[in-house]
């Protein structure tokens, strides 16, 4: 029996299933994450609703950055590249962090291709709004997927738009009889092997997070009821009133996500909630980034 | 046979697969009324030590499942699962169930670049396919406790009494054994 990397990460993803994953932008955020129930973190210069606020061009992290968040805590340490830009990943695989997220949040650097990431040792994680997104970036060796929803906009609209849409393509992949499979691989533009593990499993070949738009515990459990493994919490944590409180409670909320008694009495007194953005309000759709 | 499968964050549907496979029942443990149902056996997954140790307390599950260990619950801990059981850890303080007579060190071999697999050799199992992910392995451990397994010098499969602990994750793989050896030991 063989074992390759790229199994190695996406195991690496299962052991992430069921939990929080949270944007933090200095060490000790990343520490408060840590002691909420963080099951990873992810280390970034600005949040998404700043880097939204601030316009302009969004670049990966200093590197200064990411590894001061690297040393404070023991949880796996994310960071971000811009989609297409694997010198971006490079660096980030020299500093040997945990996973890459090649994400939309940041301005691409390439509006043709993603990076091939079966060229990296390191796991990374991508966006995806629905099902021939999420194979694609599969296929150029994504280890874990995520929602796009619209990230630094505290609105869940989005994120439950796409993971809605990607559980009933997989729920009509499967089924689909075997010879209409061929059919399905063209239209989804997506490899056909692929398309066959969705249509005999009845799920994504790697672990499916929800990120984009989640602010408080309902919303987390709402992304886990809907058919999420696990959520990415960026903005709504350290852009609300008390984020301790607030990170600690999804993170109970993600464990409980199908008990409404538990999921009152941790939603109870939690402060303000990040403002938020309704989509109509917002110029800029980062979830139309990379298709 | 009935096993709880404590499911507060991690690979716990692994682990509920393999108990499919060799026809056993169980059930998740999310709450304290889930840990009060009874079993003949729990698991603890792997995962997040940290997160699952701030669950367990925040849950109020932490005394009530430490009580339950002491008094003889068979428990089988893999990776995070295995430092939830440790007496401490050597680095990284976590606080931990303190039930199995073993000092841990967390993220021994490093960051996931530092991940792998080998098969090797289990007291009583033999060859045996171990992944390791952001592993633990065991530094020093007390009399009582009986060594399983070693990888490079370091112990990463141990036994004390009706306690099971494993530095890697058996339920990543299609091999039962381990599992079935734990059965084993709830009867």
């Amino acid at each position: 029996m063989t074992h390759t990397r790229y199994e190695l990460n996406k195991e690496l993803a299962q052991m992430l299933k069921g939990g929080v994953i949270m944007d933090v932008t200095n060490a000790e955020q990343a520490r408060i994450a840590q002691n909420a129930g963080a099951c990873a973190v992810m280390a970034l210069e600005r949040i998404p609703a700043d880097i939204r606020k601030a316009g302009g061009v969004s670049r990966m992290s200093d590197p200064k950055l990411i590894k001061e968040i690297m040393a404070a805590v023991t949880i796996p340490v994310m960071a971000k590249v811009r989609i297409g830009h694997f010198v971006e990943a490079q660096i980030l695989e020299a500093l040997e962090i945990d996973y890459i997220d090649e994400s939309e949040v940041l301005s691409p650097a390439d509006d043709i291709y993603h990076i091939d990431k079966t060229k990296f040792k390191v796991p990374f994680v991508c966006g995806a709004k629905n099902l021939g997104e999420a194979l694609r970036r599969i296929a150029e060796g994504a280890a874990m997927i995520r929602t796009k929803g619209e990230p630094g906009t505290g609105d869940i609209i989005q994120a439950v738009r796409h993971m809605r849409l990607i559980q009933s393509e997989i729920r009509r992949i499967v089924g689909l009889a075997e010879d209409e499979l061929f059919e399905a691989a063209k239209t989804l533009q997506v490899s056909l092997d692929l398309l066959r593990f969705v249509h005999e499993n009845g799920k994504l070949p790697v672990v499916n997070f929800a990120a984009g738009g989640v602010a408080t515990p309902a919303d987390a459990a709402l992304m886990m009821q809907l058919g999420a493994e696990g959520v990415f919490v960026g903005s709504g944590i350290f852009k609300s009133g008390n984020p301790e409180k607030r990170a600690a409670a999804i993170v109970k909320a993600v464990t409980n996500f199908d008990k409404p008694e538990i999921l009152a009495d941790i939603s109870e007194d939690l402060g303000e909630a990040m403002i938020g953005t309704n989509e109509e309000e917002i110029d800029l759709l980062m979830a139309k980034r990379g298709e | 046979m009935h096993i709880g499968i404590l499911a507060l964050q991690g690979a716990f549907i692994e682990h509920a697969k393999m108990l499919d496979r060799l026809n056993v029942e169980h059930h998740e443990i999310r709450c304290l009324e889930d840990l009060k149902k009874p079993m003949d056996g729990l698991i603890i997954p792997g995962g997040e030590s940290t997160t699952m140790s701030k669950l367990l307390l925040d849950l109020n599950m932490f005394d009530q499942l430490q009580e339950m260990i002491i008094h003889g619950l068979p428990v089988f801990g893999t990776c995070a699962g295995m430092i939830m059981l440790a007496d401490s850890t050597s680095n990284n303080h976590v606080k931990t169930l303190r039930t199995f007579k073993i000092v841990v060190k967390r993220n021994a071999y490093g960051r996931q670049l530092g991940s792998f697999y080998v098969t090797s050799e289990i007291l009583g199992i033999g060859e045996f396919p171990m992944v390791f992910i952001r592993a633990p392995y065991v530094e020093s451990t007390s009399d009582e406790v009986e060594v399983l397994a070693r990888v490079d010098g370091h112990i990463v499969a141990c036994r004390q009494d009706k306690q099971l602990a494993t530095a890697f994750h058996p339920e990543l793989t299609d091999n039962t054994a381990l599992h079935q050896y734990f059965l084993n030991m709830c009867e």
